[in-house]
């Protein structure tokens, strides 16, 4: 157990972040929380990213991940705000009682 | 020498990341995100990308996060009842059978993959040299020069989405 970590243990790593993120986001049912579990997989994703950027020599990764905080700190915004609004109009924020798109 | 930094440090994200999903009160799930934010940024620093360890901190632990808890705060929203508590053992069922299949799946691809990508430039002897930050700022100011502007018109079009969508 010495010497540099390999590049698989981080995709291993990141790869189980994933699935509980994947996890939250079907047994849940708090819009709140499943949401904190998309974040959870961008973060997942983000790791692989750095990830490759260190063991390819490459600063692109590193450049992505920037990006996609970002985006993910524009998606926040706009996902809480929609939240908000459910709220104001069904007093919940439970996923299962929100079905005004259904035909 | 290394692993004694990145087994805690995967061993505290796992853990929290778990935290996050099983939790009945979304305040502490918020806080487990961030010893989530933490530990992946701790990570970023032993993959030497210094300035994403900083903005991970900063940006996620510190600003996201912190409009995360403030709309809890604000809808007051109740305890839910744990997943296995409720009869809905088809959605539990299915969720981590599917989950399992693409962990399993993710796994063997791993396992089996061998590396041969094309090698950079950026050697960690370069990045020591120049500094992580300088090198991450000089590349998004030439090469990435026009996602950098497209970024910003994002961000733009969130406040004003966010606005419109809180004012209502």
């Amino acid at each position: 157990m010495t010497g540099t970590v390999p590049l698989n243990a981080y995709l291993i790593l990141s790869a189980a972040l994933f699935a509980i993120g994947v996890i939250g986001v079907l047994i849940r049912r708090n819009a709140l929380i499943i949401f904190m579990a998309i974040e959870l997989m961008l973060n997942a994703v983000n790791l692989s990213f750095v990830a490759f950027s260190r063991f390819l020599a490459s600063m692109d990764g590193q450049i992505i991940v920037f990006f996609v905080m970002a985006v993910a700190a524009a998606e926040v915004a706009l996902g809480l705000a929609i939240i908000i609004a459910l709220y104001r109009n069904k007093e919940s924020v439970d996923v299962d009682e929100i079905n005004l798109l259904r035909g | 020498m290394e692993w004694l930094v990145f087994g805690p440090l995967a061993a505290v994200a796992l853990a929290t990341a778990v935290s996050v999903i099983v939790l009945r009160n979304p305040i502490y799930c918020a806080l487990s995100l961030v010893g989530t934010f933490f530990a992946l940024s701790g990570l970023y620093l032993l993959l030497q990308a210094q300035f994403i360890a900083v903005v991970q901190v900063i940006v996620y632990a510190g600003a996201i996060m912190v409009l995360f808890l403030f709309v809890i705060m604000l809808l007051d929203v109740g305890h839910e009842p744990p997943p296995w508590l409720r009869q809905d053992t088809p959605r539990l069922v299915l969720g981590i059978g599917l989950v399992t299949l693409l962990l399993l799946e993710l796994a063997v691809a791993i396992g089996s993959w061998v590396s041969h990508g094309i090698r950079g430039s950026y050697t960690s002897d370069l990045v020591n040299a120049v500094g992580n930050t300088q090198l991450v700022g000089r590349l998004l100011f030439t090469d990435f020069l026009i996602p950098f502007e497209i970024t910003s018109f994002i961000l733009l079009i969130a406040i004003v989405g966010a606005m419109v969508l809180a004012k209502r």
